[in-house]
């Protein structure tokens, strides 16, 4: 089990692989779409690799929740424990 | 005398064996070697429809459509231009390209998803227009796997011996089911017909089929409403007068196309790549032995995860045909085979893995060697 810091380390790199983005941008508060720029079909691989990662499910109906990093990192915290 | 009849004498017991004995055996066709596919043929919509004629109604751009999508146009068929005309023009290219007459033709196979007709089947219409009448003729329903389902059908019917030389088509008009101010599929689809014949061979030219379906998620790539809602608005207007349910602006009550976008994506990629990996698998042979990977072209996005997931190397030519015909369901698969035989024709003879999968959703897989 990773603790909260670790997963955002861990989710900034999925989002630099995915995006190219540098995983400084990568902070809490920032939303997925908005500030992030990335689409729902990014998203969604950004979501397949994060359940490799960090061993866990995130159904298809819970990604729509994942409105910002916070929520991902928060919902993956909780899978975990 | 009611009730139970007496034993029959031993001598007579004697006599039923021996009449077994002499029943006749049963005749059955005698199977082919293997199978191949002989010939591709091709139709396109005539009318090329560019994204920015498409991007007004769903407040879009060519930029917005060309990086979530691949697609730069898509090929659409005018109102006088049929479903059976296209799936007429890309058989009989087929057929005569195998080197064969519609009478050398002993069953049509059509995917179709778009007739406008529930029956009589597209497929006896186009034996029709081939010559092959009394070729038995069905249309069969999977969507985007449609194709490959023909192609597993055909394969089955030629090695058992039960038919010669099969054509299998996938022909869609999805023009007629498309909603412009639809976001989540409606700007991709566009129209054409895909045809191979199928005929016996002395070696294997059609590894095994892997398909399946996963009804559960029968949703998740649908029409948004069933015919019936539409005859039953009709004919209040045509009883009583009240249109009002025909006319309702927010509400069109012709059933058009709808998918759930991430999902379908995380679905084609990810669970396709298991299959197409299976599919691979059972021919026996490696993504590195392929000449061409021919995927559905739901998507380029899609296309680029599942050669990325199946590891697909840089030497093997990828079907991309959606760049410039758009989403065009059942005859996305044999399209991208057309084009990709047009463009390099050093291909024929090679292996290619073919894959589609779609609404139902249902999917089916094969490796076959290129016409």
């Amino acid at each position: 089990m990773a603790d909260k810091e670790a997963i955002l380390a861990g989710l900034a790199e999925i989002v630099n692989e995915e995006t190219g983005l540098e995983t400084e941008e990568v902070q809490l508060e920032k939303s997925f779409t908005d500030d992030l720029d990335i689409d729902s079909i990014s998203m969604m691989t950004i979501v397949v690799n994060a359940e490799e990662k960090f061993d866990v499910k995130i159904p298809d109906e819970e990604v729509k929740n994942l409105k910002t990093v916070n929520d991902a990192v928060e919902f993956i915290a909780a899978a975990q424990a | 005398m009611t009730g139970r009849p007496p034993a029959l004498p031993a001598q007579r017991l004697q006599q039923n064996v021996e009449d077994q004995m002499t029943t006749p055996t049963l005749n059955q066709y005698v199977p082919a070697a293997g199978s191949r596919i002989l010939s591709v043929g091709a139709a396109r919509g005539n009318l090329v429809v560019t994204n920015d004629d498409i991007a007004g109604p769903i407040n879009s751009s060519d930029e917005w459509i060309q990086k979530r999508t691949g697609i730069i146009t898509r090929r659409r068929a005018d109102a006088d231009t049929s479903l059976l005309d296209l799936a007429t023009e890309a058989a009989q290219e087929a057929v005569q390209k195998a080197g064969l007459t519609g009478a050398d033709i002993d069953a049509v196979i059509v995917s179709t998803v778009t007739s406008p007709y529930a029956t009589p089947s597209v497929a006896a219409a186009l034996a029709h227009n081939l010559g092959a009448t009394p070729a038995p003729a069905f249309d069969i329903s999977a969507a985007c796997a449609g194709y490959c389902y023909g192609v597993a059908q055909a394969d089955a019917l030629v090695r058992s011996g039960m038919a010669r030389n099969v054509v299998v088509v996938g022909a869609e008009k999805l023009s007629d089911v498309i909603d412009e101010t639809d976001r989540s599929i409606s700007f991709i689809l566009g129209d054409g017909a895909g045809a191979v014949v199928i005929a016996a061979s002395e070696e294997t030219g059609i590894a095994p089929s892997v398909w399946g379906s996963d009804g559960e998620r029968w949703d998740t790539v649908s029409m948004t409403r069933s015919l019936l809602d539409l005859r039953d608005a009709a004919e209040t207007a045509r009883r009583t007068g009240d249109t009002s349910a025909l006319t309702n602006p927010e509400d069109r009550l012709w059933p058009t196309l709808r998918q759930d976008g991430p999902s379908v994506f995380r679905w084609a990629v990810w669970s396709m790549a298991k299959v197409a990996q299976e599919a691979l698998d059972k021919a026996g042979v490696a993504p590195g032995d392929l000449a061409a990977f021919l995927p559905h072209q739901a998507n380029e996005r899609i296309i680029d995860e599942l050669a990325k997931q199946l590891k697909i190397p840089d030497t093997v030519t990828i079907g991309r045909d959606i760049k410039e015909t758009g989403n065009t369901s059942a005859a996305s698969v044999p399209l991208a085979m057309h084009r990709v035989l047009e463009e390099d024709p050093s291909l024929s003879g090679g292996l290619a893995l073919q894959i589609g999968f779609g609404a139902g959703l249902v999917y089916g897989a094969q490796v076959v060697r290129l016409p």
